[in-house]
């Protein structure tokens, strides 16, 4: 069984502008290393969801994408104010993005049912005051 | 039909990645909402949008897009340019509005595929 290969991500929460970088980097490797087009586009889909709202909400954050042989698995995690009530967040719809958020394009309330419907596993561990640590797992078989 | 079919029915200018003008397309889907875009859109290769940011560009590459139309003559910046030539996606720009640019493509046969969750 070999390594994982894993490739880690900064994700600057200062500026709007550079959200997605991540997503669209990984999407680059992930052609690289001669990944299915269908299960990248999950991969990266759900991953630039969970960027962007490390950025709106969190002020940035860390991702590390983990290249497995039987699967692909996105740990994105913050230090941001978390998530007050897991299961509305997860409905379609509502969201807590500022208005300005939502003249950008985004702030639909579809980031977390649109990250748990691209993928395969979606976990969820957060802490008021402390942050968000979100595992999203995609198969490769 | 193919992008430059495009860039003619909605009188576009071209504003990179001329190289891809022949590519064919065969769907197109039109919303100024990335977040929309993101949980709706299913293999649609042309969006059509008055939104103008980076995200516009990221979005399309991360739904497979080859082709950003941007209505109401709004110009990108050279950064978002330079992004989606990299990523070797044909930008064009148009003074029509969003309603007509999207019928035009629309009566001419460019249609919009299928959307998650339509019915």
């Amino acid at each position: 069984m070999s390594e994982a290969i894993n490739f880690h991500y900064v994700v600057d929460g200062d500026d709007f502008t550079s959200a997605g970088e991540a997503s669209v980097d990984i999407k680059r490797k992930l052609r690289q290393l001669g990944v299915d087009p269908a299960i990248i586009r999950r991969v990266s889909i759900a991953m630039y969801e969970g960027e962007v709202n490390m950025v709106i909400h969190a002020d940035g954050g860390t991702v590390d994408v983990n290249v497995y042989e039987d699967k692909i698995e996105m740990i994105l995690s913050d230090e941001g104010p978390g998530i007050v009530n897991v299961e509305l967040a997860m409905k379609k719809g509502f969201s807590t993005a500022p208005d300005y958020v939502r003249s950008l394009g985004f702030g639909a309330g579809m980031g977390l049912p649109n990250m748990k419907s691209y993928t395969d596993g979606m976990q969820i561990d957060t802490k008021i005051g402390v942050g968000t640590t979100i595992t999203m797992v995609v198969n490769l078989k | 039909m193919k992008i430059r079919d495009i860039k003619e029915l909605l009188n576009a200018e071209v504003l990179c990645y001329e190289e891809g003008l022949d590519k064919e397309v065969n769907s197109a889907c039109g919303s100024d909402m990335m977040s929309d875009v993101l949980a709706y859109v299913k293999d649609q290769a042309v969006l059509l949008t008055g939104l103008l940011n980076p995200q516009v560009i990221r979005t399309a590459e991360m739904m497979d897009m080859v082709c950003i139309v941007f209505v109401r003559n709004k110009k990108p910046t050279e950064e978002m340019i330079k992004l989606a030539r990299q990523l070797e996606m044909v930008v064009l720009t148009t003074d029509l509005r969003m309603y007509n640019a999207c019928g035009r493509l629309y009566s001419e046969g460019l249609g919009s595929s299928k959307v998650n969750g339509e019915v």
